[in-house]
């Protein structure tokens, strides 16, 4: 035991790996989160792709990264400047050092760093000698090396056992943060031993020893002065998973299926960042879901309104420019009221953009987006796990009103992960009072009217096919208010389209009462959606600590707005919305309550940090 | 239930095609496939997109719908995949299924899914009042071909026979006998049927299928396929088709010996496909009939259930179970 690295107990630690694309640093990463979570602590986690699928090795441009926070108390985001960076080569060191909180640690391969691989990256000398890193703390060691002679005996070739750096790393890393190093061991075997799917005994055997021989590392170097320990985060209990936004999207349509009772259809075309939505519920044929993966994102969602149509429970998912492809579809789903589920997993744009980079920028798009008066409700996922509570809400809300709903998550929380207290179906709401769809004999002596209302929600009645004697036309082309024949009558169309509206405005009664993070009535009200939660949350929670006069609010519908959200704004001198883009939110809020937003902007493809709401905060404080 | 009649899928509505089009006669075949298909009329969908023609839905008495340009085949194949106890039908034009829609049609025949497929071709865009498709012929004149046409006219049963179709058929609106027994023939066939049926535009393309319809000329131009029988057309059925090294040539059946007359079967793809591309400006006649049909293929809509039945046998997890699965801790 290395006597001299004394334990310090920590809050949180922030953790970021970076290494070429392809060198597994989403594996590392959803390592450590799954370790960490396991042994209690609260996780958040984001993963940093590149674009390009494997940018040439060692490169700046193929550096793939994942960052995460792991803590004893509520984590909302994947933590602001890393603590401790894991940069497996010389590119990785010069991508990522600069982010690392000054005198953190600075994890890396010594071995890598040969002259080739430091003159790739324009170092003309050995950062990790010339003193570049120097208010840093580098740990720089032979990982390579010590993996080959660990796995000396093992009869494999020497680019299989590099790969097992990463569980080196692991076994490294699981000492200084003082974690059970069981939990790894019975992970390698669950992964790839005896029992496993697929077992591969020789991986299995290699990944243990070079895990243990990571550990030891740890324990016999003198190379760390210190180590961390935390206890477990208070959490709620119950059975958790570590999920991505996207999977746990694909799971709520396959729960919404099973809860409405209808068969859960998606339409779709595959898209960065929201193909992995597509790719986990491909898997779900067992529990009766339908994916059809169409030519082109007009026939992904053209497909799912013709399903819909059917009275299948339809999802379509995209991300921005599939979004704008879209449009009229979408359109199409509106004026003939169906019910239709838009999941956006939001990017970097305008066009192509930054496909892999996070962005809040389709707001506007998904309001405004399309021709006409043409509304639709808007749900914003606020962290990777609450992607099943939206894309859940959203099928009820489309059920209930009879309407597409746009649910927008984003490159952040779609592909980042947190634990996920996994429900029970039971306690989900049962959906099947939304579905009503219509039934001649429940009406005796009437006739079937297609645009007949309900009036509380104004949705319309709605006999699908293969209803007995129900048999009707409808369109795109403006209908008749009660009939569903084509009208091109003014008044109808004036109706039509206050209706339509009217209807959307409805979804405020199903919205709870927002509830405000501090004060009632204070300085500054600092408004997050979807995404910026994480960040808004954790930077309120400090301001407050610190007895500076800020509260927030989160906002879960983007479209319509809840109904004491007017009332909130007005009790506060300055109300501020940190977004992923050009200020979409504050605009709608400006336009709807005539209030002073304002803005602070961010679109480096990245989520905001709690440092950079609170500088803005303390800014606006004139501190 | 007493049978239906066509009349039973007529609905209330007023049709407003101008008088004369090739339309109304089209309709009144469908109506018929629908009668000889026997479903009720509450089991029947269809789905068209936007041009003339797809205003056909609104004059059923089926569940109809009318959706946006072009994309008709995708709603269809969600409408039918979501419930494959329908018979739908798709209704489109020239315009909507070979230019805005070219993605989705060729999308929809290539999976197999059992739609009825019937593409009204008119060669030209009536709804918008006169601009030349890309089934227009070279040199047409309309309203943006002012000085004639300079794109090369797509063969959609052509580009049928090539995205795997296993049912073609061509018909004419001049001859209402046989686009009935070409509806009927495709609302039975397993499988996307693809039927094309040339129909007149009287107010911007008439005569667009004159050199087929002329009382006197028109048979020597066009052929009527019968499964089985030797191909030989004409007014006074003095031509046949024979082998001509890989492809088919015409002749007149005095100059050639009667063995030698090529014999329709239309379960021959490679036939198939040659008859499909048969153009007079080549010395061919337009063919007609069914000129490929092989119900044997699976469908889209069968396959995706049949998966689905796998999947549970072998898997039969429950969304709960899915929910649960991965590395999950307890608090």
């Amino acid at each position: 035991m290395a006597e001299n690295a004394k334990l310090t107990k920590t809050e949180q630690i922030v953790v970021k790996f970076t290494g070429d694309s392809g060198d597994g640093m989403q594996l590392i990463g959803n390592q450590l989160t799954a370790l960490a979570a396991l042994d209690g602590n609260d996780v958040n986690s984001l993963p940093d792709y590149p674009s390009e699928i494997r940018a040439p090795a060692g490169t700046i441009a193929g550096v793939s990264g994942f960052q995460m926070c792991l803590g004893d108390h509520k984590v909302y985001t994947a933590g602001d400047a890393p603590d401790v960076l894991v940069a497996f080569n010389p590119a990785a060191v010069k991508h990522s050092s600069k982010f690392v909180k000054p005198g953190g640690m600075i994890i890396t391969n010594a071995d890598s760093f040969t002259e080739k691989a430091m003159e790739k990256v324009g170092y003309k000398s050995n950062p990790l000698e010339d003193g570049s890193l120097a208010g840093y703390d580098v740990k720089a060691i032979p990982m390579t090396t010590l993996v080959r002679e660990a796995l000396a005996d093992m009869d494999m070739p020497n680019a299989a056992k590099d790969r097992c750096k990463n569980f080196f790393t692991m076994g490294v890393l699981c000492w200084l943060f003082d974690k059970d190093k069981n939990l790894v061991l019975n992970f390698i075997q669950e992964k790839f031993g005896p029992k496993a799917k697929k077992p591969l005994l020789q991986v299995a055997e290699a990944n243990t020893k070079a895990f243990t021989a990571g550990l030891n590392y740890g324990e016999t170097t003198i190379m760390f002065q210190e180590r961390y320990t935390m206890g477990a985060a208070q959490i709620e209990k119950g059975l958790y998973r570590n999920i991505t936004g996207n999977d746990a999207s694909a799971l709520a349509i396959a729960a919404a299926g099973a809860k409405s009772g209808l068969q859960p259809f998606i339409g779709s075309y595959p898209i960065t960042p929201a193909t992995d939505l597509l790719h986990y519920a491909s898997e779900f044929k067992d529990l009766g879901l339908v994916t059809m993966q169409m030519e082109d994102e007009i026939a992904g969602i053209c497909c799912a309104v013709g399903a819909a149509c059917a009275g299948n429970l339809a999802f379509t998912t995209t991300s921005g420019p599939g979004l704008a492809l879209k449009t009229e579809a979408a359109g199409m789903a509106l004026i003939l009221e169906v019910p239709l589920v838009i999941v956006n997993v939001q990017r970097g744009g305008p066009c192509t953009g930054l496909p892999t980079k996070t962005e809040q920028s389709d707001l506007l798009q998904s309001m405004f987006g399309r021709n006409g008066d043409s509304y639709m409700p808007i749900i914003a996922a606020n962290s990777p796990a609450d992607c099943f509570n939206a894309c859940f809400q959203g099928a009820k809300i489309a059920l209930k009103y009879r309407t597409p709903v746009i649910v927008l998550t984003d490159g952040y929380i779609g592909q980042g992960s947190c634990p996920w207290k996994v429900p029970k179906l039971e306690e989900l709401e049962d959906l099947t009072p939304y579905v009503n769809f219509y039934k001649p004999e429940d009406h005796p002596g009437e006739t079937y009217q297609p645009y007949k209302r309900n009036p509380e929600t104004l949705a319309r009645d709605w006999a699908i096919p293969g209803t007995k004697g129900c048999q009707h036309r409808i369109g795109t082309l403006e209908k008749d208010a009660l009939t569903g024949a084509v009208s091109h009558d003014p008044m109808n169309h004036h109706i039509m389209t206050e209706t339509r509206l009217k209807k959307v405005e409805l979804v405020a009664n199903d919205l709870p009462a927002l509830e405000i993070n501090g004060k009632e009535s204070n300085k500054i009200l600092v408004v997050s959606w979807g995404g910026t939660y994480g960040a808004v949350k954790g930077a309120v929670d400090r301001l407050i600590a610190e007895g500076k006069p800020v509260s927030g609010i989160n906002l879960s519908w983007a479209w319509p707005f809840p109904k004491n959200l007017g009332d909130i704004l007005s009790r506060f001198d300055k109300v501020l919305v940190p977004e992923l883009n050009m200020g979409q939110l504050s605009l709608m809020l400006r336009a709807k309550y005539l209030v002073d937003v304002q803005s602070l902007s961010k679109v480096q493809g990245d989520p905001f940090r709690e440092y950079e709401v609170i500088d803005k905060v303390n800014e606006m404080l004139g501190e | 239930m007493a049978e239906l009649t066509k009349k039973d899928f007529a609905s209330p509505a007023e049709v407003k095609w101008c008088p004369g089009c090739g339309d109304y006669a089209i309709m009144n075949a469908v109506r018929e496939g629908m009668v000889q298909a026997g479903k009720p009329r509450d089991e029947v969908a269809i789905v068209s997109g936007i041009g003339c023609s797809s205003r056909f839905p609104y004059y059923m008495e089926t569940y109809g719908f009318h959706t946006i340009h072009g994309r008709a085949a995708a709603i269809a194949s969600g409408l039918k995949v979501a419930n494959p106890k329908l018979d739908v039908w798709v209704i489109s034009g020239d315009g909507d299924s070979t230019a805005i829609g070219g993605n989705h049609f060729i999308h929809a025949i290539r999976r197999n899914i059992n739609l009825n497929y019937v593409l009204i071709n008119n060669k030209i865009y009536g709804l918008t009042k006169g601009q030349y498709s890309p089934c227009s012929e070279m040199g047409q004149y309309s309203k943006t071909s002012p000085y004639g046409v300079i794109d090369y006219p797509m063969a959609p049963l052509k580009a049928a026979m090539g995205m795997g179709a296993t049912f073609i058929a061509r018909g004419l609106d001049a001859i209402p006998k046989l686009s009935e027994e070409i509806t009927t023939r495709g609302v039975k066939h397993n499988g996307f049927s693809m039927m094309e049926i040339y129909a007149n535009c009287v107010i911007y393309n008439d005569g667009a299928h004159k050199a087929l319809t002329d009382k006197e000329t028109g048979a020597n131009h066009r052929i009527i396929l019968r499964n089985g029988e030797k191909m030989i057309y004409g007014a006074d059925n003095q031509l046949c088709l024979v082998q001509d090294g890989f492809g088919i040539k015409s002749a007149n059946v005095a100059d050639v010996a009667e063995g030698d007359i090529l014999v329709h079967n239309e379960k021959d793809a490679a036939l198939g496909a040659l008859l499909a591309g048969m153009r007079p400006d080549a010395g061919l006649p337009i063919a007609l009939g069914i000129i490929y049909a092989d119900g044997s293929k699976k469908t889209y809509d069968q396959m995706v259930y049949e998966q689905i039945d796998a999947v549970k046998a072998k898997r039969g997890r429950t969304v709960q179970k899915v929910m649960e699965e991965g590395h999950t801790w307890t608090v």
